[in-house]
């Protein structure tokens, strides 16, 4: 399906906001304001994007440890995000929650999650709540590859199967579940991650994570079929993270010169780039403006995350409970 | 030697059948695996084979007899060339064992189901108010049906609740009533369907999560503790979980460690949940009504050994009990006992024994568990100045522990001993009988423990 003018500059105005984001993050944590574990998505941004574009607002989408990106794709406000991770009163969640919790229920974002594996039997309950309600909206859970190997992502795919759910599985293999890759920790179908999902009875298939339009084009169908009653279905999408597991992991695992060749060649703002200018979808200068007004709007959000103030201490206590 | 035939269960849950048919006769001679007699439950008809060779010396229940309990010896065989006086001579055990069986520890006495125990005094229930004999079971059933009325966003989801009706009958009827959408019987799958009910929750349903007893919902602590509790303080407010996690839990008899552990606990340190353990049938009405209300994540603790005990329960449209609000069960002077679920049965016993001794006890049921109602225990130490606590659990870090804490912090000048705390035995639970009694709290433990901190031991 050909895409309009407006959606592909969309598409890339996200992609670009997420790398933009994630690089300023690399470049800010050294500087020591940004406290924790930061897991960066740089290298992965085709596939948020690519899913979300066939979202909205009433959809939902769980995420994981690495899910700056998933929370941009879906809406997020980025201000809110950066201002999180800051931990600022300012931040989407108050600064209660950080990087590995920042959620924004009035985009349909349930929350980036901490634990691997924790994401797909919550899509599964907002798919439940979506199946009754009759109107057609679906739930994504986003996972890695990390997380295949997981008891409760086996358990939520039986059972999204079991209810006829709309609800997508998403796997990003990104080349590591941490610094292990799935190579050694698949144990069947080795790097096949989408025969296990098959096994459970739902259709499922493999793609290019890096190129927009294969994940798009691949997402498009299967959030229709969920949207009219069709079932849950399940991808693989790789790629390569251009970070390392967190901020600060020294990256030994990797081979030499590994990185350099996937920004080099799997990199999928470039890949977008080429493909739509050869094709004369969009002109350069279109895309070099959306670039200036992505890095604007990430130099406002760093600048006013760190101008806002921190939670007071009052805050301590409250929103454990809505009443006690 | 005489082989005792018993009354068998068709469930779990089963307490008393019909033996609808006799297929033999006293004399007739029966080789193992020949069906005896025909048995019957609301539910389903079962044809009872004997598992020995041996000559029917005597039939004990004639056919046709309801209300048989399980267990109850209903005939007796004999070895093949042994007389039949043989049998005739052994005096037949009472019948009410086996329903110490179905609802009380061994050691325990069971007090007898069929009468209710008497309503006590209720603030919360208007004077004049009628009340209705219900089991436990009853109660939790009438509850969800009515907030599942009441709410459409309310569904029960769990194993065997739908089709099989609850693995304790506690679900009986809803799905008939509700459909497969509101009650949904899942795989044995504990941490995923726990991760569901979350999800559904932040979603806008207010599910019921039922575990099949919440020794199984170590699976799914993550999703309890991590998606549950943390979700609405981790978005700073903006996502909350309305939901609830039910079933029994805490001592169960003759299943040993892994099917008999108390978890109120464990769920009574987490900032988050709110944690809930009715003792009577009326308490675990409002209070699962109220848990099924509350916009918060509530661990309802329930007790498979009370579920078949009668209570009046008030006759109200709708009967709700606040959460965090303990009860004073019985007014007394010289000594407050503080339980909660089970070992209410325990307190209760021994506060009738020491009444009997001149020591008047306060007995407080804490029906919640989180958050604690700290006022009425005070208030109640303040003025008969002694203290035991008493729960099924262990008391290492237990609500015993935490309930003394208090006491200690608030009450610290109104003490005149130390607070005692009884629990579990510092163990695994035990398979054995005779080492499963002395792992539990007996009414004689509490008798001996109040009587010490009353300086009269």
């Amino acid at each position: 399906m050909q895409l309009s003018r407006e959606q592909l500059l969309k598409a890339y105005r996200q992609m670009k906001t997420i790398r933009e984001f994630e690089d300023r993050l690399h470049e800010e944590i050294p500087k020591g304001l940004i406290p924790g574990f930061t897991h960066l998505y740089s290298g992965q941004e085709a596939i948020a994007v690519g899913v979300c574009e066939n979202l909205n607002d009433s959809d939902a989408i769980t995420s994981t440890h690495r899910g700056h990106g998933h929370c941009i794709a879906k809406g997020c406000d980025v201000k809110g995000m950066m201002a999180e991770i800051y931990g600022r009163a300012t931040g989407l969640c108050g600064g209660k929650g950080g990087s590995m919790h920042i959620a924004d229920l009035s985009k349909g974002m349930l929350g980036a999650n901490g634990i691997v594996g924790g994401g797909p039997p919550l899509a599964m309950g907002a798919a439940i709540a979506f199946r009754n309600r009759g109107k057609g909206e679906v739930a994504v859970a986003l996972a890695g590859d990390g997380s295949c190997n997981s008891g409760p992502v086996f358990e939520a795919m039986n059972m999204a199967v079991m209810l006829n759910l709309p609800v997508i599985f998403v796997f990003e293999n990104n080349g590591y579940s941490e610094q292990t890759a799935p190579a050694y920790a698949v144990g069947a179908g080795k790097t096949d991650l989408v025969r296990r999902a098959e096994g459970f009875g739902m259709p499922a298939s493999k793609h290019d994570g890096t190129d927009f339009f294969s994940v798009y084009e691949a997402t498009r169908e299967a959030v229709e079929r969920a949207r009219t009653g069709g079932g849950p279905s399940a991808f693989e999408f790789n790629c390569l993270r251009f970070f390392g597991h967190f901020e600060g992991d020294p990256q030994k695992y990797r081979i030499k010169g590994e990185v350099e060749m996937a920004r080099d060649t799997m990199d999928c703002l470039k890949n977008f780039r080429h493909r739509v200018t050869e094709a004369k979808l969009l002109e350069g200068k279109d895309l070099d403006q959306v670039d200036a007004e992505v890095k604007q709007l990430i130099e406002e959000a760093v600048a006013e995350a760190i101008a806002a103030p921190f939670p007071p201490d009052t805050d301590v206590t409250k929103n454990v409970y809505i009443n006690y | 030697m005489s082989i005792d035939i018993l009354m068998p269960a068709l469930s779990p849950t089963m307490e008393e059948g019909t033996l609808a048919k006799w297929l033999v006769k006293e004399g007739d001679t029966v080789s193992s695996g020949d069906v005896l007699a025909e048995i019957e439950t609301d539910k389903a008809t079962m044809e009872l084979e004997s598992i020995n060779d041996g000559k029917v010396a005597k039939i004990l229940v004639p056919e046709g007899t309801e209300g048989v309990k399980v267990n109850a010896v209903i005939a007796r065989l004999v070895e093949e060339g042994e007389s039949s006086d043989a049998a005739a001579a052994k005096p037949a055990p009472k019948a009410p064992k086996a329903e110490a069986k179905a609802e009380a520890p061994a050691g325990t006495e069971a007090k007898p189901t069929a009468k209710a125990e008497p309503a006590l005094k209720d603030p919360e229930i208007p004077a004049g108010t009628e009340m209705v004999e219900m089991t436990v079971r009853e109660a939790l059933r009438d509850a969800m049906a009515e907030e599942m009325r009441r709410d459409d966003k309310v569904f029960l989801m769990g194993e065997e609740v739908g089709q099989y009706q609850g693995a304790y009958k506690v679900s009986q009827e809803l799905l008939q009533e509700f459909g497969e959408k509101r009650v949904i019987d899942t795989p044995i799958t504990e941490h995923g369907f726990t991760g569901l009910g979350v999800g559904a929750a932040m979603a806008g349903l207010k599910p019921i999560v039922e575990f099949m007893t919440f020794n199984f919902a170590m699976q799914a602590i993550d999703h309890i503790i991590n998606s549950a509790a943390k979700t609405r303080y981790m978005s700073g407010g903006m996502i909350s979980v309305p939901i609830v996690f039910r079933g029994p839990n805490g001592f169960a008899s003759r299943v040993a460690a892994q099917h008999s552990q108390c978890y109120a606990s464990w769920y009574g340190h987490v900032p988050g949940l709110k944690v809930v353990a009715p003792y009577s049938a009326a308490d675990a009405k409002g209070l699962l009504k109220s848990a099924i209300r509350d916009p918060n994540p509530v661990v309802f603790l329930e007790q498979e050994l009370l579920y078949g005990r009668k209570f009046e329960v008030p006759k109200l449209d709708d009967y709700t009990v606040p959460i965090g609000k303990a009860k004073v069960v019985r007014e007394g002077k010289d000594v407050t006992l503080i339980s909660f679920s089970y070992t209410m049965l325990a307190v209760l016993d021994a506060a009738e024994k020491l009444a009997a001794e001149g020591i008047d006890a306060e007995v407080i049921d804490l029906r919640t568990i989180r958050p604690l109602d700290a006022e009425t225990l005070v208030a109640s130490v303040k003025k008969t100045n002694r203290a035991v606590v008493v729960e099924q659990g262990w008391t290492a870090y237990g609500v015993t522990s935490e309930v003394s804490s208090v006491l200690m912090e608030q009450a610290f000048d109104w003490l005149d001993a130390p607070v005692l705390r009884l629990g579990g035995a510092d163990v695994p639970m035990p398979y054995a009988a005779s080492l499963e009694k002395v792992a539990i709290v007996q009414p004689e433990d509490v008798v001996k423990a109040a009587k010490t901190v009353c300086y009269k031991a």
